[in-house]
């Protein structure tokens, strides 16, 4: 008897938690999609699909959907090719590879909000670096951030300066467990660098680039604090992000109804990634 | 370190391509950091301009620890943070050890129910979130922040791989002296897992000290609101554009992850490693 009861004491405390702040704000998510936003006076009634046929007319929600894939698009590739580099070079035996690791890890213990300060800074028109250093090329004045073309590539670029330096180091920990033996075996088969790096290496790697895709995956849709201090999803909603957009109908307009139904979305948007997960990834990775 | 392969290095030629793309990519990487570090140390008229001669000061982080009650958001993280990893380290210890060691029905589907928060993070339950914490009276204390942390998925899960690969004639030696299930946790299991709570540790305070979204939402005020979001107001709403300041007050938000960060270089890159490998 003892035995039976034992684990669930131990899970008792973590699983009353999950549950009160992971499962049940999901499910409750979708429900409240379906409900209208309470007002003083008019509580929350059932209005069925009221919030989702508004979403299909939002053009703000439109935009802010293609700017997430923009942003996923337009972070993900580059941030994990750069990783890789980062990792192969800090793992050869170029000159200064302790200082390069530093260089390449910093960005991501620092507070993307605090970052973001910065980055800001080096964006501002006139008197910010950038601008310096265009017009030390003799290139037009242009701001980066409040010009609707270029302010999501603005907001890429610290995305992508954040998180490669993470993903460098899951590639640092693959490499290092790969046997120099492999290496010297195609090399006595007379393999060129390329071929190698093509042949051995990349596959090799490929399981921990699924781990790292699934993670960058997240975090295009997590990953939201700079726009808070560099755009506020400005000019004209050209850098809304998703999970900015429901915070911003969430907390500042108060329209809570509308806001589940897009956390409603951002959740289907993750269940496919765990979909993905689930598919290609624990066929590799061994749960036991 | 692991031993480097001593083949498939790069031809002197391109070695020397690869090694001047490798310190360019570095200085680019550093240069935010770098810019940020110059302007905070150098008085306003110099922040954009840069001359060798020109003189350092600390007058900006004086101006900035007292613009706004800096002191207070310090403490407020602190206890968060502490408190933060204090819950998750205790509720992940005993359910991981439930997992790893006790044969139960319902044993997977309470796993796979744990896994899944790894997917459907509390940081997008915002709106729902907020309106349990109204519920519960809490909105607007540290607690708040904290508790959909508590109990970490990824804790558990780190907790318990490490646990599966101590030997369970340890743990049987250990009960037929009499020990009970928490003792023999206590006394076999811990120990052996030192290492993964180093490299957990470090992983969970640096992403509470750096989470903002979740803050954001539920404190309201000075007494509640971590750094992030202190430093979010001041920079927003007091200082206008007075960059030396607010660079000044960023860097110092940063300084005591920046400052572990560089002392223990190593083991954070470890940690961050074997967070990594599952």
């Amino acid at each position: 008897m003892r035995a039976r009861v034992t684990p669930w004491l131990l899970l008792l405390p973590a699983l009353t938690l999950l549950v009160a702040f992971t499962h049940w704000p999901a499910l409750a998510t979708i429900w409240d999609s379906f409900l209208s936003t309470p007002k003083k006076g008019r509580p929350a009634h059932f209005i069925g699909l009221d919030n989702y046929r508004g979403m299909v007319e939002d053009e703000v929600f439109w935009q802010a959907l293609t700017n997430n894939v923009i942003y996923a698009v337009g972070t993900i590739p580059l941030s994990i090719a750069l990783a890789i580099a980062m990792a192969l070079w800090v793992n050869s035996r170029l000159a200064g590879r302790g200082f390069l690791r530093l260089a390449y890890f910093t960005p991501t213990v620092l507070p993307m909000i605090a970052v973001a300060n910065i980055w800001l800074f080096f964006y501002t028109p006139q008197y910010g670096l950038l601008e310096q250093i265009t017009q030390a090329l003799g290139l037009p004045s242009h701001n980066w951030l409040g010009d609707k073309r270029t302010v999501l590539g603005a907001i890429i670029v610290v995305a992508v300066w954040k998180e490669a330096g993470f993903f460098m180091i899951f590639y640092l920990a693959a490499l290092q467990q790969i046997p120099p033996s492999l290496a010297e075996a195609a090399a006595l088969e007379g393999a060129s660098r390329a071929q190698y790096f093509r042949r051995v290496l990349f596959p090799l790697l490929m399981p921990t680039t699924l781990f790292v895709l699934v993670n960058a995956l997240i975090n295009s849709v997590r990953m939201v604090d700079h726009l808070f201090v560099m755009t506020r999803g400005g000019p004209d909603n050209a850098s809304a992000l998703l999970l900015y957009y429901i915070y911003q109908v969430g907390f500042s307009f108060w329209d809570t109804g509308y806001a589940a139904a897009l956390t409603v979305v951002v959740l289907a948007a993750l269940g496919a990634v765990a979909f993905f997960q689930i598919r290609f990834l624990d066929r590799r990775t061994h749960y036991q | 370190m692991t031993p480097i392969a001593t083949v498939f290095q790069p031809a002197p030629a391109s070695r020397v391509l690869e090694t001047a793309a490798a310190w360019l990519l570095g200085a680019l990487w550093i240069l935010p950091l770098a810019y940020a570090v110059w302007t905070a140390f150098h008085p306003a008229a110099f922040s954009t301009r840069f001359e060798l001669g020109a003189p350092l000061t600390l007058q900006n982080f004086v101006n900035a620890w007292h613009a706004a009650p800096f002191a207070r958001y310090f403490l407020n993280t602190t206890l968060l943070v502490a408190m933060v990893l204090a819950a998750q380290l205790v509720l992940g210890t005993l359910a991981a050890y439930a997992l790893a060691r006790f044969e139960f029905r319902g044993r997977d589907l309470a796993f796979g129910l744990i896994l899944l928060q790894l997917m459907v993070m509390p940081d997008v339950l915002i709106v729902e979130n907020y309106r349990t914490m109204n519920a519960l009276g809490l909105r607007d204390t540290i607690v708040a922040i904290g508790l959909p942390y508590f109990a970490s998925a990824f804790g558990i899960f780190l907790l318990r791989q490490t646990f599966k690969t101590v030997p369970k004639e340890l743990d049987d030696a250990a009960r037929v002296e009499g020990a009970s299930a928490l003792q023999v946790l206590l006394k076999v299991y811990v120990p052996l897992a030192k290492p993964v709570y180093l490299a957990y540790a470090l992983v969970s305070v640096s992403y509470h000290w750096n989470n903002f979204l979740w803050p954001l939402i539920v404190t309201n005020s000075v007494e509640t609101r971590p750094l992030t979001v202190g430093l979010q107001v001041f920079s927003s709403t007091d200082q206008g554009v007075d960059w030396s300041i607010i660079t000044a007050a960023t860097l110092m938000t940063s300084a005591p992850l920046l400052v572990g960060f560089l002392l223990f270089q190593r083991q954070f890159v470890q940690s961050f490693m074997r967070a990594g490998i599952r």
